[in-house]
Parts: structure tokens; sequence; C-alpha cells
């Protein structure tokens, strides 16, 4: 039986090198850490980057807080927004390209504003979390103000199947809330306010018998 | 019997108001800060709380391995919790985080460590928001005195709940996993001793020395002391978080609390410790078991995080095992070959299974793999997939066979392919049999 090498496909799952198949530019020499006086950077973002890199006894622990607030700031982590973050930091921006690209919350891509996670790990998807997520991604359609995402076990079984929205956690879910989380999410109202986690009375609070 | 879960819901627990004023939170913590830390260490000792992050060791035994004398030493509370299935730390840090504040302070005048870092995983934002909350609170009230506590997000990544990734992303760096020995009590954060635990056993600091030691290890049974909040979720009516006594039936758990199956099916099998722990069929023996770490493990499987996942009997084993082992696939920090092709090869063959190319050769195929995983990495990420998708194909190999089959025929695949015979095939044995049966003749 001959072997079809199209069916040998590696990485496919998304290694957790986004890019990892990209031809590497061998002449260019790699980025230094950026020079203050070339890069700005907005004073609200070096503020906050500043008082994370206090917390801490080695400097360096402050990269992830320092990428979230530039992804915050930038929508994702573009080469700007890491080159921010390594000109505060004094790092080169090879070193927080491979921090960002290793965490799924970073976005080395552009994104959407709006975050939605939805959870397709086991116990969501033993209630049906692919059909929530396949009408989650229909109901965003291509508005490009959306960033859907399935998302790997988001800790909330309890509400299966669930998703995150911009952090807000709602469920359970049909699939005609959907709709629904895209209208809140455009309206700037808090999202399904009456399925938001925070609002769910402990399921083991009621006496054992 | 309660000691998280009684009155979990009163408005504004997360308060200090209602926390230290009404319920007499913190008194323990001034009370530990009179005493000896040597003394508080021995309370924990005696207390036999094992650990509630999915290792079970003993915590005081853990804290009693930090060295003496005068240096930088850390407190790590784990609260990456991403094992598919738990949710128990979130509940508990968002309803009562004071607590959790607590016995951080608690721990770490125990080892005398002058720094903490509550490791938070970054999806649960606003979790992490109210603790961060209540550490302002408790801060300005001049509750936690010297230590330096700081809430640290994390940003998605599994592999950051083992001690060691999570120590590399607290340093930000890339969360993969450190060479053990030096444990992190030697060698730990910024290469200083540190302590690292997860949230409902730091939770439980408080709760020991209001008791006692020795008070509290009566709780429970005599190996698996205290009580659990164990996360039950899948096809249950009532999915949540329940805190039993150790040693209760898995039954009471799954019936009982969480209200069984959904429309009164059968269950096909559960995860008794996350999706890392290696499946239990719904047999009437199994079901009967005691919920505690030494009895689960007697069974071949393990309480890991304390999450109960139920699949009833319309869950296909094949689909279950596929997104259990995609899910360690996509989380494989890809550091150890073992763990990283692995996970890849598994997914891949059980792709085959599902759509029928495969033969029921490569299951054993796929159970060496599983065997050539464990134990051969630097953490147990690659073992948590092998260890399940090992199990269901000794469990349910009659299952998957059929499967196989049943896909062979509808996408038209033909006849079997004539398989090697079995005998002659160097797989790892016993792992590869259905329970009580004999090897399987070879069909030719």
């Amino acid at each position: 039986m001959a072997i079809d090498p199209s069916r040998i496909r590696r990485y496919e799952h998304g290694s957790r090198v986004p890019g990892w198949d990209e031809p590497a530019d061998l002449t260019k020499a790699p980025a230094l850490v950026p020079d203050p006086a070339t890069t700005p950077v907005p004073a609200e973002l070096r503020g906050e980057i500043e008082a994370y890199m206090a917390r801490y006894p080695d400097f360096r622990s402050a990269a992830i807080p320092a990428l979230h607030a530039a992804q915050r700031r930038h929508g994702w982590c573009s080469p700007t927004a890491i080159e921010q973050v390594a000109c505060v930091m004094n790092l080169t921006p090879g070193y927080l390209t491979a921090v960002a690209t290793f965490y799924d919350m970073f976005e080395t891509q552009p994104k959407g504003r709006h975050d939605v996670y939805v959870c397709t790990n086991i116990s969501c998807s033993l209630r049906g979390a692919d059909a929530l997520y396949d009408a989650m991604l229909s109901a965003a359609g291509d508005d490009p103000d959306f960033h859907v995402k399935s998302f790997e076990c988001l800790g909330a079984c309890d509400i299966a199947p669930m998703a995150s929205v911009d952090g807000e956690y709602v469920g359970p879910l049909t699939e005609a809330d959907c709709a629904q989380i895209v209208e809140d999410v455009k309206a700037g109202r808090p999202v399904l306010e009456a399925k938001q986690i925070r609002r769910r009375p402990a399921a083991g609070s009621r006496t054992e018998d | 019997m309660q000691l998280f879960y009684d009155g979990i819901d009163q408005p504004g627990l997360n308060t200090l108001a209602v926390y230290r004023d009404e319920r007499g939170g913190y008194e323990m913590l001034s009370r530990a800060l009179e005493m000896d830390p040597a003394d508080v260490l021995s309370q924990l000792q005696a207390s036999g709380l094992r650990g509630r992050g999915g290792a079970g060791f003993a915590m005081g035994t853990k804290a009693s391995f930090l060295p003496a004398g005068n240096m930088d030493k850390y407190v790590v509370c784990n609260a990456d919790e991403s094992e598919p299935g738990t949710f128990k730390d979130r509940e508990l840090m968002q309803k009562n985080p004071h607590l959790l504040i607590e016995g951080i302070c608690i721990a770490a005048h125990a080892v005398s460590a002058n720094k903490a870092y509550i490791f938070i995983r970054g999806e649960y934002d606003y979790v992490a928001t109210i603790v961060e909350e209540a550490l302002e609170e408790a801060k300005a009230a001049d509750l936690i005195g010297a230590l330096e506590l700081w809430v640290h997000r994390g940003a998605g990544a599994y592999i950051c709940g083992e001690e060691t990734a999570l120590l590399d992303a607290l340093e930000g760096k890339r969360g993969n996993p450190r060479l053990k020995p030096p444990f992190p009590a030697v060698q730990g954060l910024y290469q200083g001793p540190t302590l690292i635990n997860n949230v409902e056993t730091l939770m439980n600091a408080p709760i020991i020395l209001r008791m006692g030691g020795e008070e509290f290890a009566k709780i429970g049974t005599e190996r698996s002391t205290g009580t659990k909040v164990v996360s039950v979720s899948g096809c249950v009516e009532r999915p949540g978080n329940y805190e039993i006594e150790l040693g209760v039936p898995s039954r009471h758990l799954i019936y009982d609390l969480a209200g069984g199956p959904l429309d009164g099916k059968r269950i096909k099998c559960w995860f008794p410790g996350g999706s890392s722990a290696p499946v239990l069929p719904g047999t009437d023996e199994m079901l009967d078991l005691p919920y505690d770490f030494d009895s689960l493990a007697k069974a071949g499987s393990m309480l890991g995080s304390g999450a109960i996942i139920v699949a009833d009997e319309d869950v296909p084993i094949v689909q279950l095992a596929l997104k259990t082992a995609k899910f360690y696939r996509h989380e494989s920090c890809g550091k150890c070959t073992p763990c990283r092709e692995g996970t890849n090869w598994t997914v891949t063959m059980l792709e085959r299974i599902d759509s029928g190319e495969a033969t029921p050769m490569d299951l054993d195929i796929m159970a060496s793999v599983c065997d050539q995983i464990m134990g051969n990495c630097l953490c147990v990420l690659g073992d948590a997939m092998a260890m399940p998708i090992a199990s269901m194909i000794k469990h349910f190999r009659e299952e998957f066979e059929a499967h196989i089959e049943a896909a062979r025929e509808r996408n038209d695949l033909g006849l079997s392919i004539p398989q090697v015979n079995r005998d002659d095939h160097a797989g790892p044995g016993d792992l590869l049999q259905a329970d009580g049966a004999g090897p399987t003749p070879a069909v030719v």
C-alpha cells in the first residue's frame, strides 16, 4: 500500500509555536533590546509594567502580566506591543515572543477585541459543547470584533456547556444563547446576567442529606 | 461535616466585614503568629493533611523539607486549576478568598517564608480580581504583616499546574517543567526554598489550627484525613462541588449528591480524579469504592484533584478517548520527546480507529505508546494521558474493536486486514487484555 505523504501531517494540531513552519530570515540579525530613545511607550503602559516589575525579586517575572497589559492596550501581542514591553523590561523581543507564543491567551496574530472562549473539553463536550461552539461561530459570523476560540477546560464544568465572554463565565448555555451573547457584547451590557457564574449559589452548600 | 461549604453563600463573605468580624476569620493567623513556627508546622504534620492538588503528598511533611535558616523562602499557592473536570478552587476562591489568604500567611509563618505568590490561571480573570480585592483589604487592615503577598495571573497553559512548570512561568519564562530533584522545597522559585500547595490545601491550614491537628486527623479515614471538595460533572443531574468526608462511598457522591446520570441512564465509566485518572467502569463494585486516596489507588485509579467526570452509556468510548488525548496533545509543552510525540501519535491512531482505518492490533500499539511514555518524561503530563487511555482500552477493548468494525463497514473499507498473531507481537502484556480475559486468539 503506497503511503500518501499528504496524510502524514505533523504539528497540524497547532504546536505551541505558531508560525513554526514559516521560513526564518537567516540574514537578519536577531533584534536587540529596543532603544528607549527610539521606542515610544505610552506612559500608562510603562507605569503598569514597572509596577509589576517591582513586585518580584527578579524583574523578568513580570513578563506575563506585562504581556497581558500590552495585549489589553494593543488588542493583540503585535510586534509593536512586544517591542514596547521589551523596551520597558530591558529584554529582547525574541524572549518575549517565545513567552507569548507558549500561552494560549496571548495572540501573536491580529484578533477581535472581544474574546469568546467556548470550553470544548471533556465535561462540556459531554453536555453538547461542540454544537455550542459551532453555534457561537455562526452567531459571531465574520464580525471582526469577535474572537471566538474553542478552549480547553476553563474550570467551570458545573455550568457545562459554558463560555468565557471577555473573562465573564456564563452557562449553562443553549445554542439560542449565542445570539444573545453577541447582542449583549455589542451593546456593552453585562453578558447574560442570569447565567453568570458569580451569581450562582454553590451546589454543595445545601446540607448533605 | 462541612468545613468549607458551611454558609459559603453568605453574602459578603469575600469582605473583611463578614469574614473577620462576623465569622472570626484571621483569628487563627494572629494565634499562629504568636506561636513558634515549629509548633505550627507540627500541627500541620499531626493533621495528616494530604495535598489536594493531585499528587496527594502530605502537606506537613512537604513543608518540613524546607531548610531552616535565615534566607529568602517562598510560598506559592497553586491556583492554576486546569485539570479537566476540576472547579473546586474557582468556587472556593470566588466565595471565600480571605480563607486562602489566611492559610497562605499561616503556611508562610510555619516555614518562615517572607514572600508569597498566588499563581492563578489567566482564564480565572474575575476570580483573580476578587482575590486581589480581598488582598488589598487585608493589606489595608494590616493583617498579613511583613509577608509580601501578590496575585500573579498566568496566561493559559495546563502544564503550569505542574509545580516546576509553574515556577518557570512565575519567573517569566515558558512554562516548561524542570528536572527533579532538586525538589522545589530545596531549590524552587528563584532557586530558593519554596513551598507549593494547592488552594484547597492551604485553605485547610486555618481550620487545622482552629481544631488542632490531632482533632482534624479524626475526620475521614486514617490515611486520608479531613474533608474534600469534590467536583462532580459530566452526565449528572446536578453537577457541582460537594464537600464530603474522605471515605464515603463514591456512589453517594454520584447518585445522592449529584443526582445520578441524566434520565436514569446507566454509568458507562467515570474518572474518579480528573481526566488524568484511569477510568473506572460503572459497575456496582466500583461505585461502592470508598472515595479516598488509598481505596481508589488500590482499584487501579487515583483520587487526583478530586474531580469525578461521569460518562453515561450513550457516550461512545472512542470519542471520550479522542477528546482526552486531544487535550493532552494540545497541552504538551514539547520539552520531552515521549510526551510530545506520544500524545500526537495516540490522537492520530484514535482518529484512525474512529474512521475504521485501524486494525485491532493498533490498540496494542497504542497501549505500547502509552507504556513508553509512562515514567520517561520530566513531568507526568504524558502519563496523565497514557493512564486514562490505557484504562479505557483495558476496560472497553470490545467496544473499540466493534467501533473499528462498524466504521469500516460504514466507510466501505472492505474486510478486516489480517492481523499479526498477537502472541508473537512484543507488546506490553497485561495492559491490553480486558478484565480477566486471556489473550484474544489471533485472527487469520
